[in-house]
């Protein structure tokens, strides 16, 4: 049985309470203890700096050239906080409540509360780190309705309040870098986590530029390593994210928790052709003028303002009456794929869907529109070379963030003692679909606020040894380096005839028809021998040109492939338990009579974490999800 | 459409380097100038040969991390635009392209197209912060901030670090790069405080880089993906002047 290590009291006290008992280390024993963080997005950044500030020996480590290059720059929308400056109705408990139900119940109340509640602190430090936020005439904050709520709780920077935010805690770490007690490794890619008696104590790395491997000893190791929607290849996250730090964590005995949630964001650009190695995302913010739409009619190929009012079917204003174009992600996106199977997608490959603003155009003017969304319509040009003021933009679905993570307690500790798990890496707060302008926030509170309480409670109660590696560590050191070696070079050996890039084509494939945005039963047993197939092709007719001794990122790609294949069945695996459709969870076999989400509260009202036995093999962990202080309800949005 | 290519390899920072050219034939308008690599470095790894290296990651003209020189031009024929999101259309049917890297001395050359950009960190790291602690904020709305100013900070703000600027100054100075950030942190009130010694430490360590001077051409704001302005540099160069004396 899990525990989630929840404090005792009411809701709006337990995170008062943690930290009141949170055990203290004094500030010049400190620097005693080591913390490795992997990864320098939101939340790796914003943790590693918070550690050194306090003192503690940190050591960082990312794959980018840079720790300002993270996927976390790319988030458009905003990062959402409770302040109420609206005088809307918000506040902490609406917050909470918005998350959790949008997550349709299948996050810790306990987790989804503190997210609420930090928030407000998050944007007074972002502030104070100098993050440009839009502000009124009069100076004060501006904010925005963002991604199915009824408030206006929603901070930005522009199109670009992930990058802002990241420069934020770029710079930050990079001033702690100018310090002694903290190193930032740029290009080392996280390979293997050591473990000495069941417990995390460094980690084995690849130096990308050298291929020197290495290891690195640490009192408490942090994973903050971002989501893997990349696992379907074509999505909205940037070429070189992956799973190899979550995985190799899993396979080291950290549980992995609902990986086949994944969310398929409904405002992407859709595929173009095969050549295609990504999806571009525009900001869901563009829903809060722009009406979407699909003609009435099967394979019209009309041009779109040619076609009548009369004969276009505004299809969520039709479902949704009360949040229109503006339902939920999953809803959303669910909506469009409906449309899309039943014919009347758009575009040249019959995959989009519109969304116009001519309506918005015509009442605010071309004018306010390119104020508020003039740096999408020209990335919407650029990339499609069509002009969004004269004919509705065409989006479709898109895979984007993972709610699914490693399975973390309270504490962002997971079962493997002295690992934390930040950001989007670990399960926790968003439950089966996460809320726009959430996940800055996520990465942001655990990285500037949570772990730095946390990990030092943690520490205080160990004795500090990584800065003295023992012999114990050189022996767990150098067999994490063979083993690591020994794949490496058995991906080298292989010299057949496909790319891991091609087999990442092939994956992603495979995931998107059988177990994307829908699922059942009947196709998921079809994906899981096609992907044993697969896995096994790889392993024969892998090619990777080069040596393990250069820059050579083929050889990269393949060793993320390699987790990716593995992660893929789990995928399946828990998507096939979960009998039961709960937020971007649709199992076609769960619907009610009008094609909702059917939950089933008795039987799944829990979270699947699931153990690494090898050779494709899982045991299931439930944790049982208590809803003290909400009633469970049926999430509708009509 | 065709292209044909003639792409800079070179195996280090020591090697002298050279084009390797390439015949594509199979390519589509909509592709972009990374996809149509990818393309090429499948057909050469098939072939038994080294693919190219190259850096790209967000693809959405973002994270920086890209930026070739393209028949002379900095990151893309297209003005203000990354390679990443400059797609085959913008060039003709059966037409040569040079691909080279970024040059500049304070960028060595890593691999073919990969350059070390890491004098732009150190920049950072002497000075373009704010230094605020994690916890000792304000209240954010205690501190007001003119609509304007905030607009005008955001725009020295955008900078992606993409190091164009550089690549594209006969100088190969920073100055654009360092002055963009200089100012979004010294304009605003939370950073004033420390703006004196922010311009020392700063110019100082982009000097130490091997930067070059800023002559004034104004090429830098040309190929800026985030249309930067050189009236950051004539800012940064007042400060410099305030704070020496």
């Amino acid at each position: 049985m899990l525990n989630s290590r929840i404090p005792a009291g009411a809701l709006e006290e337990k995170w008062t309470n943690y930290k009141n008992r949170a055990k203290l280390i004094n500030p010049a024993n400190r620097r005693r203890y080591k913390i490795i963080v992997v990864g320098t997005g939101l939340a790796g950044a914003s943790s590693a700096a918070s550690f050194a500030e306090l003192g503690f020996n940190v050591e960082v480590f990312t794959f980018h050239d840079s720790a300002r290059r993270a996927h976390s720059v790319a988030a458009q929308g905003g990062v959402n906080a409770a302040k109420d400056y609206q005088n809307d109705g918000d506040s902490v408990w609406r917050m909470f409540y918005d998350t959790l139900k949008g997550g349709d119940f299948r996050a810790r109340e306990a987790n989804v509360y503190r997210l609420a509640e930090c928030s407000m602190e998050l944007i007074d430090q972002a502030v104070a780190q100098g993050v440009p936020f839009a502000r009124e005439y009069s100076g004060y904050l501006s904010n925005r309705s963002f991604g199915g709520v009824q408030v206006s709780r929603t901070f930005y920077a522009r199109g670009q309040t992930g990058q802002q935010l990241l420069l934020g805690a770029y710079q930050a770490l990079m001033r702690q870098n100018a310090q002694d007690n903290l190193t930032l490794h740029t290009r080392h890619e996280m390979l293997d986590v050591i473990t000495i008696g069941g417990k995390a104590k460094g980690i084995t790395v690849r130096n990308l530029d050298t291929g020197d491997i290495t290891s690195h000893a640490c009192d408490a190791l942090v994973i903050a390593s971002g989501g893997y929607g990349k696992i379907y290849y074509l999505s909205t996250l940037a070429m070189n994210c992956n799973a190899t730090a979550i995985w190799r964590a899993h396979t080291k005995g950290a549980l992995m928790a609902a990986p086949s949630w994944t969310q398929f964001h409904p405002t992407s650009l859709p595929q173009l052709g095969d050549h295609q190695s990504k999806l571009t995302l525009m900001s869901e913010s563009l829903r809060n003028d722009g009406r979407i739409w699909v003609p009435k009619k099967p394979n019209d190929t009309r041009n779109p303002n040619e076609i009548p009012e009369n004969e276009r079917d505004y299809y969520l204003e039709r479902r949704y009456p009360a949040f229109g174009n503006l339902a939920p992600r999953d809803i959303s996106s669910r909506a469009a794929k409906e449309r899309i199977d039943a014919g009347c997608g758009v575009g040249p490959m019959k995959n989009a869907v519109y969304l116009d603003f001519k309506h918005a155009i015509g009442r605010l003017g071309k004018e306010v529109i390119a104020q508020r969304y003039g740096n999408l319509f020209t990335m919407y040009q650029k990339i499609t070379g069509m002009d969004a003021y004269q004919e509705p933009m065409m989006i479709a679905p898109a895979a984007h963030f993972s709610m699914g993570g490693l399975w973390v307690d309270y504490r962002l500790m997971s079962n493997l003692h002295g690992l934390f798990v930040l950001g989007e890496a670990n399960f926790s707060d968003h439950g089966a679909n996460r809320l726009g302008a959430n996940s800055l926030l996520q990465a942001c509170v655990d990285g500037y606020f949570i772990a730095p309480r946390t990990v030092m409670d943690f520490l205080a109660e160990e004795t500090p040894e990584a800065l003295n590696a023992s012999d114990s560590f050189e022996q767990a050191a150098k067999a994490s380096k063979d083993e690591v070696e020994k794949k490496l070079n058995a991906l080298l050996n292989i010299k057949g005839t496909t790319t891991a890039e091609e087999f990442h084509k092939q994956l992603g494939r495979i995931l998107y028809t059988k177990c994307g945005l829908s699922r059942n039963g009947k196709d998921m047993a079809a994906a899981k021998s096609e992907l044993l197939e697969l896995q096994q092709t790889f392993y024969k007719d892998l090619l990777v040109p080069g040596t393990e001794k250069d820059i050579n990122f083929e050889l990269e790609k393949a060793f993320r492939v390699a987790d990716y294949l593995e992660m893929a069945l789990l995928i399946v695996e828990d998507a096939l338990q979960r009998e039961e459709s709960c937020g971007a969870h649709f199992r076609e076999e769960y619907q009610t009579p009008d094609g909702e989400a059917l939950r089933n509260d008795n039987d799944f009202c829990f979270v699947s974490a699931w153990k690494y036995l090898g050779d494709n093999k899982y045991q299931l962990h439930k944790e049982h999800l208590n809803f003290e202080f909400v009633e469970l309800q049926t999430r509708s949005y009509k | 459409m065709k292209l044909t290519l003639h792409i800079w390899r070179q195996t280090g920072n020591k090697d002298k380097g050279t084009f390797e050219t390439h015949h594509l034939d199979d390519l589509s308008p909509d592709m972009s100038v990374p996809e149509m690599l990818d393309h090429l470095n499948i057909q050469i790894i098939k072939s038994g040969g080294d693919p190219v290296a190259f850096e790209s990651d967000c693809r959405e003209g973002i994270c920086g991390q890209c930026g070739f020189v393209i028949n002379g031009h900095i990151h893309s024929p297209e003005s203000h635009t990354t390679t990443c999101q400059t797609h085959l259309r913008s060039f003709k049917d059966g037409e040569t392209l040079h691909i080279e890297p970024f040059r500049a001395k304070a960028f060595p050359i890593k691999k073919d197209l990969m350059i070390d950009r890491s004098a732009l960190d150190r920049i950072i790291e002497s000075g373009g912060y704010i230094g605020v602690n994690t916890g000792q904020a304000n209240e954010a709305n205690s501190t007001l901030i003119n609509h304007d100013l905030a607009e005008k900070a955001f725009d020295a703000a955008a900078c992606i670090g993409c190091g164009a600027c550089v690549a594209t100054c006969k100088n190969a100075s920073a100055m654009l790069f360092t002055s963009a950030k200089m100012n979004h942190l010294s304009m605003l009130p939370q950073g004033a405080p420390e703006a004196a010694q922010r311009v020392k430490n700063m110019i100082v360590q982009m000097d130490a880089e091997g930067f070059g001077s800023c002559t004034f051409t104004g090429a830098c704001e040309v190929v800026c993906p985030q249309s930067i302005s050189v009236f950051n540099i004539t800012e940064m160069n007042g400060r410099w002047l305030w704070s020496s004396k």
